[in-house]
């Protein structure tokens, strides 16, 4: 069943189309990771997707609702979670309020003793469960890493957008967080996964799509888009230029 | 139980003063639960969302004038509710169109508010009534007085203490984290503002309508005095405008401190509090309260 359905996105700022004209789809419980340069527009698409941005033009079709150019708190209600590409926690909240939000105001939406069970399952899935009282704000880099996603968790996504979200790892971590996913995945979540770190694009995404200069580039099977002559044109440049 | 009992029985003790004290002592306990009120009502909006309004007077001051406008026409209760009403309106108009502004524009928005509302009444009373002062002649004691704003402190104190329980406390705090993740993690960021917003300010409204019949002659000068804004702001920022009793802790030492400036030095007063302002702002920017926190755990690691 097709979970979200992007028709024709685009999003310009000035005179610079970020996003151009990109049209995808995806099953549910798929993962597609979301490959291409600095500055080829992944992340503003990831911006559509959750909100954060209207787009200029075209559709995203979410669970059979176009959703473009809503609310992101509405989004998010619908059932779309995402992490930052520069963490963001709430730093003055303890961690179990952290994750208690979305578990409250998010997708499913509970409270009391619900909420309270939602939000520790997602720290206990991050790892994060002993230090629910803690305050974020004293998490170091990789913690509130994985507090956000614990945060994206708590609010039962069916989509879940991950803003490299292996970056800064070091490779004991890259191996836990790339299992973490990986159980993610399984458990039947949508995944779109923006990230530079080939390894875990190669073990987590049976697809891949490429965007360069705000245009798709390639979308398919992984191990054929990642040898795809245009796709590895624009990471290393043309051929001409070396 | 005992978190309950000990602000109840503080309240009764409270009521029963006026028994025991003159008549000049019970005008400053007006006056510093006059404070306690404006400052606890202030935080219950800004305390957790860190959005610094400046707008107390604006709502203060109409409620005031509402009472000096209605007090010949309308039976007390009626007025008073009509002061409240007013004051919804007035923040949920106000807050419709000025909770999307973030930092720094919001406070000056709501500076420059106060100072609309001002010269708007002056505009109408000059213009369209021809008078500018009203009287305000009342049959209510000190006494009176004292006990209903005794109540507003109680009310503002008692909402805030349950809305920390409540998913609107939540919303508040995470709003004043980062309003970006609040909004992705489902929170209606301009409702949850906008509810908070006007609760604050009709019981900021309130305050002034109970507070005016002690001035018996009032006018959008008197009523619309700055000062009562920037003075409400350091309260509750001395005290700690997060915590529950920060801006009680705040008032009551601030307030008797400004009396005595002011009947010591009617002229260079305000420079005292502009020092104050700025003092409260680098040593203590979270308030006494987490300063005695912050004092306890330094002498728990020393004590180690």
């Amino acid at each position: 069943m097709t979970l979200i359905d992007v028709q024709k996105a685009s999003r310009s700022f000035g005179g610079l189309k970020a996003v151009d004209e990109i049209s995808f789809a995806m099953d549910s419980g798929t993962v597609m990771g979301l490959l291409g340069p600095n500055g080829s527009g992944k992340t503003t698409l990831l911006n559509l997707i959750s909100g954060f941005l209207a787009p200029s033009s075209g559709r995203i079709v979410f669970n059979g609702k176009n959703l473009a150019g809503a609310r992101v708190d509405k989004i998010a209600r619908a059932g779309v979670a995402r992490t930052f590409q520069l963490v963001r926690i709430l730093p003055s909240l303890t961690l179990l309020e952290n994750v208690m939000l979305p578990a409250v105001f998010g997708h499913r939406s509970h409270w009391g003793k619900e909420a309270d069970r939602v939000a520790r399952q997602a720290l206990e899935k991050t790892g994060l469960a002993d230090r629910a009282e803690a305050t974020a704000g004293d998490l170091n880099y990789i913690d509130q890493k994985r507090l956000e996603l614990a945060r994206a968790l708590a609010g039962e996504p069916e989509l879940l957008l991950l803003d490299e979200w292996l970056a800064g790892l070091n490779p004991t971590e890259l191996q836990q967080g790339i299992r973490l996913i990986g159980s993610l995945a399984g458990s039947g979540i949508t995944i779109i996964m923006v990230e530079h770190i080939m390894e875990a694009v190669r073990a987590l995404c049976p697809r891949c799509a490429v965007m360069n200069a705000g245009r798709l580039i390639a979308d398919g099977e992984t191990a054929r888009v990642l040898s795809d002559k245009a796709v590895i044109a624009a990471y290393l440049g043309d051929a001409d230029d070396a | 139980m005992i978190r309950l009992a000990i602000p109840v029985l503080g309240l009764i003790i409270l009521a029963g003063l006026p028994m025991f004290v003159s008549e000049y002592e019970l005008g400053l306990m007006i006056g510093m639960a006059t404070y306690v009120a404006l400052a606890s009502a202030w935080a219950l909006f800004s305390g957790h969302t860190h959005y610094i309004s400046l707008a107390t007077v604006a709502f203060y001051g109409t409620g005031a004038y509402t009472v000096a406008v209605l007090n010949e026409s309308l039976p007390y209760p009626a007025v008073i509710l009509c002061a409240g009403l007013i004051g919804a309106a007035m923040a949920l108009l106000v807050g419709l169109s000025t909770l999307r502004l973030s930092g720094i524009y919001f406070v000056i928005f709501t500076f420059g508010l106060a100072e609309l509302v001002r010269q708007l009444i002056t505009w109408y009373e000059v213009t369209i009534t021809g008078t500018l002062g009203r009287y305000i002649f009342l049959d209510l004691t000190a006494q009176d007085i004292y006990w209903q704003m005794l109540a507003l402190c109680a009310i503002a104190i008692g909402l805030t203490a349950w809305i920390n329980r409540t998913r609107l406390g939540l919303a508040l705090r995470a709003i004043g984290d980062d309003e970006i993740v609040a909004a992705h993690s489902g929170i209606h960021l301009a409702r949850t503002k906008l509810i908070a917003f006007t609760i604050s300010a009709t019981l900021i409204t309130l305050v002034g309508a109970v507070a005016s019949p002690r001035w018996v002659y009032v006018e959008p000068l008197i009523v619309f005095n700055p000062t009562v804004s920037f003075l409400t702001v350091i309260m509750a920022l001395l005290g700690g405008a997060n915590r529950l009793w920060g801006p009680l802790v705040g008032a009551i030492p601030l307030f008797l401190l400004f009396e005595w400036l002011s009947v010591n030095f009617p002229d260079t007063y305000p420079i005292f509090l502009g020092l104050m302002f700025i003092g409260v702002v680098f040593v203590l920017p979270n308030g006494v309260l987490a300063g005695l926190d912050d004092l306890r755990a330094w002498l728990g690691r020393r004590g180690k």
